[in-house]
Order: C-alpha cells, then structure tokens, then sequence
C-alpha cells in the first residue's frame, strides 16, 4: 500500500491537502454558511488560520494523539474544521448522529472512549451531560452556540471561540520536556502523520445489531477522492450544499474528501428547514441525495401542480410529455430531431428552466443518488428535465465508492460500472465482493465482524445480491443477501424488489414485505401523510390523525389498488411470481428510527420490526379481518407514549401461473 | 420587604436586581365593575414573574395597567424609580416595556421578517421622506436595524418562515413572531399575555425555552400571564395571585400552591 499512497505526491493527509490549497487557491472561498440570513464565507487561508487556532487550543487542553472524539451537529463549517484541527493533532473525529437519542449516543460514546467532544448546542451538551457518570472517558466538552448554557458548571465545558482564543494565546508558550512551543507540537504532529493513519470513524447505522465503527484512514479517503473527483472531472469551481448528517459517509467523502482533493467551497444551510431555499440560493452542481430526497421533491411538484390553474397544468402536462420522450436522449446525447429539439427548448424556457431553479437544481452538472432503488418514473423525470441524475452504489466500508454511473450510461435499473480502482467479484451465491483503495481498515474494537467481512487479500463482503450484466458491465442489485430467502414452497423471495416497487408510488411512504419460509406474502404499508392527506382534502374526505388517516376505507381501496397493481407487474417475473402480495394493512404510526424501526439512515430494519409487530403479523397470515395494536412510540425528546388502533386486513388479488399461462 | 432592594442569586445562578417596577394600591373600575381591587407588588430586574389567578381575575387587565393601555382611579405604578399615576402606551413603550397579547395582534398580511421590523420603529430616527429615499443615513439605519432582527430571527428559530407572510403560519409559529416583536424592541421589561395558549406539549416546551433564554441572554425581566400550572411553577421566581381583582397571594411557586386562599379560588369556595 505504501507505493499506493506515493503516487499521491505527499498529498496523503487532509491536513497536509488544507496546507496545499491556503498556500495554492488562499484566496477562494472553501467554505460557507448561512447565519442572519447572509452568506458568510470563509476562504482557503481563512480555514487554514480558523482550523490551526483550534488546534492549538485543543492541544493546550490536552488533546492526545490518537484520542477521539465527539462531533454531533448539524452541517456547520465549525464541524468540518474541528474534524481536521482534530486530525492535524494526531486525533481521530467521529462524528454521530446528531438527532440519536443519548441512550444511542453513549453506546457509540461508550465504544470509541470518546475524551473530547465538539457539540452544537444547548440540546446536545443536555444529552451529554444525561450520560454524565457513565462516560468515565469524556473529559472536555466543546460548544459552538453558548445560548442557554451560561449558568452550567464550565469546569470542564468551553465554547468553540474560547478554545480557539486559548489557542491563538497559548501557541508560542513553550512547554513539556522537550520545551517545544505549541505551534511546533502541531507541526511535529502533522509531520508525522501519514496516510496509514486513522482519518475518521464512521458508525454504520446497522440494520442489524449494535453499530460498528469503520475505521477509515487518510489514504483511504484522499485515494478515494481523488479517484472519484476524476471520474466526474470534479474542479475547484464546483459548489456543494452539506445537508446530509455528517455521520454519513458520504458527506465525509464530498465535504471533507473531495473538497480538500479539489479545492471546491462547501456550502452550509441556514438550518435545517430552509435547506431548500439555500440550495435554491447557492445552486450546488455537484450534489447528492438519496431518492427518498428526489420522491418527496416530485410529490411537492406534483402537488403544487394539481393545484394550479388549468391553463398551467395543460403547459406542464404538455411539456414534460415532450420531455419524457426526448429528454433523456438529448441529455445523453443521442440524435433528436431538429423539431424535437426546438420544442425541447421552448419547453425549457417555459417549464423546464423555472422548475429547475425553483427546485435548486439548475446549475447541477453531476447529481447523484444511492443508498436504495430509485423509481424509474422519478428517475426519468429528473432526467428528462435534463438534469444529470446518476446512480451509485456505495458502502461505508468502501469510503462510499464501488459503482458508479459514466455520463451517457445512465439507466434506473443498474448501479453502474466499478469506480476507478476498485475490482468486483461475486461469488457462486451471488453476493457482491469489492476491493479498492477505499477499502476500510477495520471495525472498531471488533475483530470477529472485521474478519466476517474483510479476508486476507482485502475483498469485502457487500452483503448484497446482484450480477453483472453481460455487455454493459454494469453491476445490478437485487436485495440484501441475507434477506434473499425462500417461501415454503421453495421459490424466491426477495423483500426489498417488491418494497421498492411498492414505495414507487407517491402515496406509500414505505413497505414491509413477509414470506421468508411461509406459503404466501403479506405486507405493512406506511402511507405518506403528505402525498394522500392533500388526495384527502382534495376529494373533501375529513381525518384528525395519521392514524385516522390510514385507517379511512377509501385510503385502503387506494392502496389495495396499487398493490394488486404490483402484484400485476411481478407475476410477469417468472422468478419473482411467488413474492405478490396476498394480504396487506396500513400501519396506524409511522415507521422511525426513534422507535428503532428504522436505521438514521432510514433503512427498514426488519428484524426488529418483526419481533415488535408479531401479533399484526400473525393476524396477516391467520385469516382475520381486523387486528388491535397497540404501540409504544418514542417522541423526539425521548418521551415515551402509547398509540392504538384497530387495523383493517385487506386481501388482494394475485395472479398466479397457470392464469397468467390461461391469459 | 427586606430583600426588595438587594441583589440576590438564584438556584439556576441567575442575578436578580432591585425593584423595576412597582404598582401600589392599584384599583382599576370600569364603571360600576371592580377589575381590580388595591393591588401592590412589584417586579425585581432579572425575574420572571408569573401573575396568575382564574377567568375574570384581572389579569389582563393588571398587564394592560402596567403598559399604560388602562388608566387606574386609585394607586401609583412606579417605573425605573419614576412614579407616575399612570402610563401611556408610547412612553412604556420608549421606556422599555413590551408586549405580547392574548390574541395574537401581527400584522397578517406581512411577513415575519417585516412584523419583527415593525417593532424597531420606534428606534428608527429618519423621516419617512428620507426611508422612502433609502440612501445615506436613512440607509445605514435600515441596515442596522435589519441587522438587529436578522439576530432575533436567529435567536427564535425561525430563518424558514423569514419571506412567510405570518397569516399563513399555525398558531405557535405566529406566538413567536409576536415574541420576536416585541424583543426587537430591546425591552427592559417584556409582559407576556399567555403565551402558551392554545399550544401544544411541545411547543410549550420550546416557548419555556425560549422564555428562560430571553431571560438569560439579556437579562430582560419577563412578567407573564399563564394558565398552565406546571408552566408557570417550573418557569417563574415569583407568582401573584388574582381573585376578582383582589390579590390574594404574592411569593414564590411552593409559597402560592400551598397557600389556603389560593387553592379556594382555583378549586371554588363561595364567596361571601
């Protein structure tokens, strides 16, 4: 690996790329927020000075190398500086969820022996300070926002600005044995480091057990970054917006990797809820989401357009035809016709253009989205709207990168060809094994899962089902491999291609799919209280409650429909046929990761949703008509609470061979 | 009486100050109805200060005394060391004191960047020829006091709803606009109208939090009306208790909820 990481021309640390761009592109913007309702940026040199001031005072507090710690917040340019003021100490940042609830934070806390940790708020250093004597490791706690938090015990609390004072005071004091000053101590330590290093460690949410801690380190995401930035031709005058948790991976790999690699300006939201409107502001053009993003931002379109005067609707309906028929092709470059065209880009200037810059997505010359099976429909419509739209396929243990889609490649069913550098293999079961520069190091503290998942050689095991397509090359996804099953009568039974078909629809926010060694396949839905509440008020049908909502007899008729029609769609598989839907109900509370239903990532995790929902299952396969459940739910500030109801079975039709064969 | 004038420090570490404000034998009657009858008390700088009592206690109408909206027959209110038989609304307001009002009052039609505006108008010194003209220094003050509000809007949380007209916001959104009205004045002293009616848990929460870090951030003395019990014992220094206008206790939560009259008036004894 060492002569991988000479070909990165000592660039092999964040830190060493941070010293790189103040000294080359000083003067450019590299990072923004937006506060008071101003953009306020920060160039390359600025970060340097913001980033070195924080160091110092870190290590005037006593931060070792190889300590780690804490950073939980929202996407802030004050989190990604202290992730590197860490690093340049020698310490390594792990960043969590910062909407987890603390009894799941002090397990993450717990496992990594956190001794520092750099909080956004009042909310945060609370949950902390709940975990109090349980954290014997925790000796500093760093804040940025000092609202609320004046009258705490500050003997071992100190905002972000006074670490950064102690610093910039303390930096040529000399101390220690060796009588170095603090300046010299960060520069020895930033010498020292190297891309074998730690770089970060990423909790995966898991949609199984307690998280694991991937440990990735400088090479992996500088090699990564720099393969992946030259993929999509990635440059300094890109714009990013960073919305996504930086827990994540992937906001790791395009806010610290890539920016660092290329040296393009990461923009911060205001706050969480006016992420549209800044991206509206900033126009990203390289951005990410995942496709629940892309749903929900077609269902407001959809929405806003079924409410619009019909003038207006017969414009868009006329033109996103056209541009359903020929969009794409034009995007891809393909031959239209001189006619198609001009009327391409008229619809351009009439719809196209508007909603693109209402949606913030004007100037997005690469855009991605991964993590779960886009709906073709949704993938199309942003295309044909001549966006960039691509898929990728991605894991944390792989610093994000394993397929991706090469402009002029793209189609919703496959998830690419193998990123720069990275090899594919699958094995006789059909699992997905991958290695690449990005591959991790290990789970934290976790020998037995590092070795169930990486071998010798370094192949890492995606857990995943898929196979490649002979003549494109392109890898396809069929389920998580563990969740490949059999029915009873031995056919397959894979959840995840049924749910995605299902949860295509605007009206269902997520499915559940059970079959696994039973006779038939039945199902949970979760409506979306957004898509079918406005279907509501707008056929004049009064509810109270989500619940109300769900259990309405016209919602079920609606929903039935749509899965008698999937059901239509799958039977035509013949490998798939077994998995249609025979029974289904609507469930009376959202699924959420609050109540542990769901990864933070947003991942069913079934398992668990199994164990708590045992009884509405058993009523699904025992024939009854109705079900009462009654739920514990977990509201945002860890209160606990009860919801009941009694759910409604609905049979639907299925289509089985031997009718299809009389058809 | 003894620690009226001295500073003293609460449990949570907050200072509380002298006496700010004082009414003395205030009796306000609307013809032949008493609203309120020879009530005394008085806000410390820093506290905050719940008045509490059932429907038709007077209340509002004590809240409405000390901005200077109802003129009382009898009694003097004593304000920063000045006393004066009454208030005017404009000199309360130039002098410090803002407020919230049972039923929201914004401006419906205006955005919640312009209704928090509204309330630097006071602290606005061109004429309107020179805003209308928005250059130099009518220009500057624009910006400074935008500056000022853009702090507020922060400070509440509510940067998404900044071009939102506040007709089109539920309920608790539009509470805080109102709230952040009334801060952009820069109050010494804030009187809040039941500012968690009609909320729900949560915002309750988040109007508690906001209330206490109003309190701490500026030191501002908050004097507030409320109906929720667990609200205003969790929230306040000190209660006074209305009944039909009389005040029947004045002291700390623990003091008020064990106190015989109190517990009369809430759960219903028949009065002579």
């Amino acid at each position: 690996m060492n002569s991988d990481i000479a070909q990165l021309d000592g660039l092999d640390t964040i830190p060493k790329l941070l010293d790189r761009n103040a000294r080359e592109i000083g003067d450019k913007p590299a990072s923004r927020e937006k506060e008071y309702g101003i953009w306020q940026s920060w160039t390359w040199s600025e970060v340097r000075g913001e980033v070195e001031a924080l160091a110092l005072g870190l290590l005037e507090l006593g931060l070792k190398k190889g300590d780690h710690v804490a950073i939980i917040g929202n996407n802030r340019p004050y989190f990604y500086w202290a992730m590197v003021a860490c690093q340049s100490c020698g310490a390594v940042p792990v960043p969590l969820y910062q909407d987890s609830v603390a009894k799941e934070m002090a397990y993450v806390l717990k496992h990594c022996g956190t001794r520092f940790a750099i909080v956004e708020n009042q909310e945060q250093v609370d949950k902390l300070l709940e975990m109090g004597s349980k954290l014997k490791t925790l000796k500093q706690i760093v804040y940025i926002d000092p609202r609320g938090l004046r009258n705490y015990d500050h003997t071992s609390m100190r905002s972000y600005k006074e670490v950064q004072k102690l610093g910039r005071e303390h930096a040529d004091s000399k101390r220690g044995k060796q009588k170095l000053s603090l300046r010299e101590e960060l520069e020895k330590r930033k010498a020292k480091l190297t891309g074998n290093d730690a770089c970060v460690i990423l909790y995966t949410s898991g949609t199984t057990g307690e998280p694991k801690g991937v440990v990735l380190s400088h090479y992996n995401i500088v090699a990564t970054a720099k393969n992946s930035s030259e993929f999509d031709h990635l440059c300094a005058d890109d714009s990013v917006l960073a919305y996504l948790p930086m827990a994540w991976v992937g906001d790791f790999i395009f806010s610290i990797g890539q920016s660092f690699w290329t040296g393009f300006c990461v923009s911060c939201p205001e706050s969480p809820d006016t992420m549209h409107q800044d991206m509206g502001e900033i126009g990203p053009t390289y951005f990410f989401a995942p496709p629940r993003f892309y749903e929900s931002l077609l269902t407001t379109v959809a929405i806003r357009m079924e409410d619009a005067s019909a003038i207006k609707r017969n414009i868009y309906k006329y033109f996103m035809d056209h541009a359903g028929k020929t969009g794409g092709p034009i995007l891809d470059g393909k031959s239209v016709g001189l006619w198609d065209r001009l009327k391409y880009a008229l619809g351009n200037i009439l719809v196209y253009g508007p909603l693109k810059n209402s949606l913030g997505l004007s100037r997005v010359r690469v855009g991605y989205t991964a993590g779960e099976a886009i709906g073709p429909e949704i993938f199309d419509f942003y295309r044909s709207l001549g966006i960039n739209l691509k898929q990728l396929y991605g894991q944390t243990e792989a610093a994000v990168f394993v397929t991706q889609q090469p402009d002029g490649e793209v189609r919703a069913d496959t998830v690419g060809v193998p990123s720069p550098g990275v090899e594919l293999r699958i094995d006789e079961s059909g699992e997905v094994f991958y290695r690449s520069p990005g591959v991790f190091q290990d789970y934290f503290k976790n020998a037995k899962s590092t070795a169930a998942t990486k071998d010798k050689e370094g192949w890492v095991a995606t857990g995943d089902a898929g196979f490649i397509e002979t003549g494109s090359g392109h890898l396809r996804i069929i389920d998580r491999a563990k969740d490949v099953g059999k029915m009873a009568d031995g056919r397959l039974f894979a959840p995840k291609y049924v749910e995605n078909k299902l949860k295509f629809y605007p009206n269902i926010l997520e499915a559940v799919v059970f079959g696994d060694g039973r006779d038939k396949c039945c199902a949970f839905i979760n409506i979306d209280l957004n898509a079918v509440g406005n279907w509501a008020e707008r056929n004049n049908i009064t509810y109270a409650s989500y619940q109300d909502l769900a259990g309405l007899p016209q919602v079920l008729a609606m929903i039935q429909a749509h899965v008698e029609e999937v059901n239509e769609s799958i039977a035509s598989d013949e490998m798939l046929s077994g998995c249609q839907i025979h029974r289904f109900l609507a469930l009376h509370k959202q699924l959420d990761a609050d109540d542990g239903e769901l990864t933070r990532t947003q991942k069913v995790r079934r398992r668990i949703i199994e164990e708590k929902f045992s009884n509405l299952i058993d009523a699904l396969y025992d024939g009854s008509n109705n079900i009462f459940a009654d739920t514990e739910v977990t509201y945002e500030d860890g209160r606990k609470g009860r919801i009941s109801a009694t759910l409604e079975i609905r049979n639907t039709r299925v289509t089985t061979i031997e009718q299809r064969a009389a058809a | 009486m003894n620690m009226m004038t001295q500073t003293s420090i609460t449990d949570d570490g907050r200072t509380i100050g002298g006496v700010q404000m004082k009414v003395d034998n205030i009796s306000l009657r609307f013809g032949g109805v008493t609203a309120i009858r020879n009530a005394s008390f008085d806000i410390r700088h820093g506290e905050i200060r719940a008045i509490i009592g059932p429907n038709g206690a007077g209340k509002t109408s004590m809240l409405n005394v000390i901005n200077g909206f109802y003129h009382p027959q009898d009694g003097t209110i004593t304000f920063k060391g000045e006393k004066r038989r009454d208030m005017r609304p404009h000199i309360a307001a130039t002098q410090g004191i803002a407020r919230t009002f049972q039923n929201v009052a914004l401006f419906k039609g205006m955005t919640t960047l312009d209704n928090i505006m509204s309330g630097r108008a006071l602290k606005m010194k061109r004429n309107i020829l020179w805003q209308m003209l928005y250059v130099g220094p009518a220009r500057q003050e624009e910006l400074e006091n935008r500056k000022f509000v853009e702090t507020i809007i922060d400070f509440l949380e509510i940067p998404h709803i900044r071009r939102t007209p506040v007709g089109k916001l539920p309920y608790g959104l539009q509470k805080r606009v109102e709230l952040g009205r009334a801060l952009a004045m820069e109050p010494e002293l804030l009187l809040l109208d039941e500012p968690m009616a009609g909320m729900n848990v949560e915002e309750k929460e988040d109007m508690s939090r906001f209330i206490i870090d109003i309190n701490e951030e500026f030191g501002t003395t908050i004097a507030l009306i409320e109906h929720d019990m667990g609200v205003v014992m969790d929230l306040s220094d000190r209660v006074v208790v209305l009944d039909h206008g009389d005040l029947i206790a004045d002291g700390t939560p623990d003091e008020v909820q064990k106190n015989q009259d109190v517990i009369d008036a809430y759960l219903g004894v028949a009065h002579d």
